[in-house]
């Protein structure tokens, strides 16, 4: 939408009634998964092996699997840690990142931490965290967590360089809160970098979390996997990664996409 | 070392400052301010003129508790904790809130859930209320900003170059929308401007600043009504302006 000027007569804004739904690129992502549906039949067609099932046997596995209530089991123990870790990791990944973004004193002492911890290879971590912990939840969250917390601290410390002081500046004028500066002044401008945070953070976090469950944990995708990796079983090592992938799927169009469309509508309203 | 405390409701605007420097990069210090000294009478409007990079804006960054580094003494007006309601020279609104939603964020505690549709309707807001500032000219974004600082009812109003980069009839359009609104509602006014002509058809006094390091040359009052300000008028007025400060802009 182009900008109004003081000459033009200003029609009142009726918020638009929201228009048809466009199927076109839900048709087009569609297609997309039935060409690879196909090429993977025809695939395992030229070249049958048990290492290499077709992709109707591994949905006879996740349907089976599912109607036993193992499928659902077994991912709800795993997206409960997903989610446990990734909450833990955006809260004190964000605290510390802002601290050290308007700290920069506090900041270069840290660095070396943060830089450290950054590379630390996150299958160190969990090891350690299960000898020094235990077998046990607390050190399997704990551990998923601390890997992804130094790439949520970098990507937030960048954000809160970038806050335009303009604005707490005029917070300040205006004498804003501290919730309402936050709320309205800083979180707003730091929502793109919370944004790219959570997004490779939800990615990363469960894969860490799979091997979390295969290294020490008896219940599980991961856990899963291990076991029909020992039984070389895999159409069901196939059909608990669909399942899983399908339900992180589901979370982005049903939760992340939508959460994404409300908090930047000002964005697009104004270009 | 500086103060800054309110005085009684009644109080003019007293802005005493002995010196303000920056640091400059490659090490010492640079002075702005020195011995700067003028009051703004309660419910006078009164505007700061004086060359380019004299100190202006930084005058009143420390008249808006911005920058506490200085030396000297500032006596804001207003009882308690006194509301000053600020125009920066770019409208600074929240990109993510709405026209409203930028006003009422500013509003006191005391002033929540205040009834705006005067203001909005005076200033040619009523129906963008729900417009976002990215939506808006610069002209509209202009009289949002007015808007907001009006809003919070406040003792002091600060404008830092309010009409600048505008096209000089939409300027010329909020000067008098301004003039309006202010004249309805009285209150102490401090303006920073570099147009003369500006200061003279809104101004009750002038005070013109001295190259960096800045202070008061002089003070010049205007008792001409605003009214009475036509072009001729306000052409009299400028040649002694001139007259009394030949070099100073």
């Amino acid at each position: 939408m182009g900008s109004l000027s003081l000459g033009t007569s200003s029609q009142g804004r009726t918020e638009k009634a929201v228009p048809g739904r466009n199927w076109g690129p839900l048709l087009t992502i569609a297609a997309s998964i039935v060409v690879l549906a196909v090429a993977w039949q025809l695939a395992a067609a030229l070249w049958p092996s048990r290492a290499f099932p077709p992709p109707l046997d591994v949905l006879r596995v996740m349907v089976r699997e599912t109607a036993k209530g193992e499928i659902p089991y077994h991912l709800g123990i795993t997206l409960c840690r997903v989610a446990a870790s990734f909450l833990l990791a955006i809260v004190i990944g964000s605290a510390i990142g802002i601290f050290l973004g308007s700290h920069p004193r506090a900041d270069r002492f840290l660095d070396p931490w943060v830089i450290l911890s950054l590379n630390v290879p996150a299958l160190v971590v969990i090891v350690l965290a299960y000898i020094w912990f235990g077998l046990n939840e607390v050190a399997a969250i704990g551990a998923v967590a601390f890997n992804k917390i130094p790439n949520v601290i970098v990507t937030m410390r960048e954000g809160t360089r970038a806050l335009d002081l303009r604005y707490t500046d005029m917070a300040r004028v205006y004498k804003f809160g501290p919730f309402a500066r936050l709320r309205h002044v800083v979180l707003p401008q730091l929502q793109p970098y919370l944004a790219a945070a959570s997004r490779s953070g939800i990615s990363l976090i469960w894969k860490i979390v799979l091997v979390v469950e295969l290294l020490g944990r008896s219940n599980g995708v991961g856990f899963q996997i291990n076991l029909y990796f020992q039984l070389f079983d895999v159409a069901s090592i196939l059909a608990y990664t669909l399942a899983f992938v399908c339900v992180m799927l589901l979370i982005e169009i049903l939760l992340v996409q939508p959460l994404e469309h409300a908090s930047t509508r000002w964005r697009r309203r104004a270009t | 070392m500086n103060t800054l405390r309110p005085v009684g409701a009644d109080a003019r605007l007293e802005i005493e400052i002995r010196r303000k420097s920056f640091e400059a990069s490659r090490g010492g210090s640079i002075d702005v301010l020195h011995d700067l000294d003028f009051a703004v009478e309660q419910n006078e409007f009164a505007c700061l003129v004086g060359p380019s990079g004299c100190g202006k804006t930084t005058t009143l960054r420390l008249l808006l508790g911005l920058d506490h580094d200085f030396e000297g003494r500032i006596k804001l007006p207003g009882a308690g904790e006194p509301r000053i309601g600020m125009v920066f020279q770019e409208p600074i609104l929240l990109p993510w809130r709405t026209v409203e939603e930028n006003v009422r964020l500013a509003l006191p505690k005391a002033l929540q859930g205040k009834n705006l549709d005067h203001l909005f309707d005076a200033l040619g807001l009523g129906k963008l209320r729900a417009f976002y500032p990215g939506e808006l000219s610069l002209g509209l974004a202009r009289r949002a900003a007015l808007a907001r600082a009006l809003a919070i009812e406040p003792d002091l109003l600060v404008l830092d170059e309010p009409f600048v980069s505008l096209d000089e009839a939409t300027a010329q359009q909020l000067r008098h929308l301004l003039l309006q609104i202010w004249s309805e509602h009285p209150t102490t006014v401090l303006m920073v401007t570099h147009n003369v002509q500006e200061a003279i058809m809104l101004a009750d006094r002038i005070f013109v600043l001295s190259p960096r390091p800045s202070h008061v040359v002089g003070s010049f009052l205007i008792r001409v009504p605003r009214q009475s300000r036509n072009p001729q008028v306000r052409s009299d007025i400028l040649r002694s302006f001139h007259e009394r400060f030949p070099t100073q802009l």
